[in-house]
């Protein structure tokens, strides 16, 4: 994203903030624990979970914050919060 | 047309010619004369602008913000403690690049409360990406508000501006002011055509987040822009010359200065008590000079350093004191001749309205000739 003078910016650009540089743990997801129950979509502050066509569910690394609410609330533990090395 | 004008009523007149669209601002002394002439233009058909009424001087920067952003020409007037509740609004209308032109009658800070001339105001916000002028006399204070919208207003700027003018000694003090006639101004002053505003129709957000990988580079941005316009200040002023006779196209201007040997440097108005102290000097046989500082954002490094360069002594008069260390001048003038041995001498003067005379002008110089400086010139021992 090329710099607006004053900071300006038309709809929608807040996702050129990509905010997954916050990030310092990450949250790595277990597909064979997983049971599909969309927990983890409906919880992320983000909405940055989304279900790909196999029923997966996979979180957008350029925008997730790892602030581990979707692991705190797996009901199948299926997510774990690793620390991240940049 | 040349009259005997109130220095703020000259000023007020000077922003009538300006043409402003929005005019929001709040009463403090002693900068009220110049918003309460302008309420009346406002009221009486003379100029038409809105003019909006607050209830503080955030809500009135806040006002100016949003009308400049949708696209206003648009002008505020303020000083000392008004000022202070602007800062948090001083800095989002520099970020967000918004040309707006300010007045301020320049005022000390409380505590204690004083409502008497200093320059402490302005200078505390001189980090806010605001350009700061400050005018030796009203004919000046008038014409640099002609030369600031046409400066902040250029797309290659586009930065809000302070135009300062000493509190009392100039605001409420009478002089003789050439004042420009509107078809002039119009040709000088073209209107405020942004490419960018506010409008419901084709949304935009001015000021908006940004993360820790742009907002470095947005500051970069913001401070090259601030630095960049002491080229369109010149051309400004140069073109005003050109059209009015009186030259503002240099960011300081010297006086008596080829042979000087000590050096004084100022803003504002104390400039005019140094020339006739230097005069009387002079007489005397003393290679004294005088350098004005009329631009202090940016700050011109090159054109001071250049005229400095070849003094014996700088004696620096700071109407402000960076509490704990020494008067903002006087610091960035050391910056600025870093490596050229010239030695530079502080001195605070003048603080909360204590008066300024031609013999303490005399007494500086003879102390910065027996290196004596950097300190609190004139203190009453008697009160301490």
């Amino acid at each position: 994203m090329a710099l607006a003078v004053g900071c300006r910016a038309r709809p929608g650009k807040a996702r050129d903030n990509k905010t997954g540089s916050w990030r310092v743990f990450k949250p790595e997801f277990d597909h064979e624990k997983c049971t599909q129950c969309g927990t983890c979509k409906t919880i992320c502050p983000e909405g940055c979970i989304s279900e790909d066509t196999d029923g997966k569910f996979i979180p957008d690394y350029l925008y997730c914050k790892g602030c581990g609410l979707c692991a705190e609330e797996c009901p199948g533990d299926a997510i774990t919060m690793k620390q991240e090395e940049k | 047309m040349l009259g005997i004008t109130e220095g703020s009523l000259a000023v007020a007149e000077a922003v009538r010619l300006c043409r402003p669209q929005v005019v929001a601002a709040y009463p403090i002394t002693p900068q009220t004369h110049i918003v309460e002439a302008l309420a009346d233009m406002v009221a009486n058909g003379k100029l038409d602008a809105d003019y909006i009424t607050v209830e503080s001087e955030f809500s009135a920067l806040s006002a100016c913000l949003g009308a400049s952003a949708a696209g206003s020409r648009t002008y505020s007037a303020t000083t000392s403690q008004g000022l202070a509740l602007m800062f948090e609004v001083c800095f989002n209308v520099a970020g967000m690049r918004q040309p707006i032109v300010m007045t301020i009658a320049n005022r000390a800070l409380g505590a204690p409360l004083s409502i008497w001339n200093d320059q402490q105001d302005s200078i505390s916000l001189r980090d806010s990406g605001w350009l700061q002028f400050y005018a030796e006399d009203n004919q000046e204070a008038t014409d640099l508000h002609y030369i600031a919208y046409r400066v902040a207003e250029d797309p290659s700027v586009s930065l809000p501006a302070f135009v300062c003018f000493d509190g009392f000694i100039l605001s409420h003090t009478y002089e003789p002011v050439e004042q420009l006639n509107q078809a002039d101004v119009d040709k000088y002053l073209p209107p405020f055509a942004p490419t960018e505003r506010l409008d419901a129709a084709d949304p935009i957000s001015f000021g908006m987040y940004a993360t820790p990988e742009y907002y470095h580079e947005f500051r970069y941005a913001h401070d090259k822009a601030l630095k960049d316009s002491a080229a369109v200040i010149k051309k400004a002023g140069e073109e005003f010359k050109a059209l009015f006779g009186r030259d503002y196209s240099a960011m300081v201007e010297g006086y008596l200065l080829e042979d000087a040997e000590t050096v004084l440097v100022a803003m504002g108005s104390i400039c005019g008590t140094t020339k006739d102290a230097i005069d009387e000097m002079r007489a005397a046989g003393k290679k004294v000079g005088l350098l004005k500082v009329r631009v202090f954002r940016p700050f011109p490094v090159g054109e001071l350093a250049k005229a400095l360069g070849g003094a014996q002594r700088v004696a620096v008069l700071d109407k402000n004191i960076s509490l704990g260390s020494k008067g903002a001048l006087a610091l960035e003038i050391r910056d600025a001749l870093y490596g050229s041995r010239v030695p530079v001498f502080d001195y605070i003067i003048g603080l909360g309205g204590r008066d300024v005379r031609k013999r303490d002008i005399k007494e500086i110089v003879a102390r910065a000739e027996r290196g004596q400086g950097d300190e609190f010139y004139g203190l009453r021992q008697e009160v301490l």
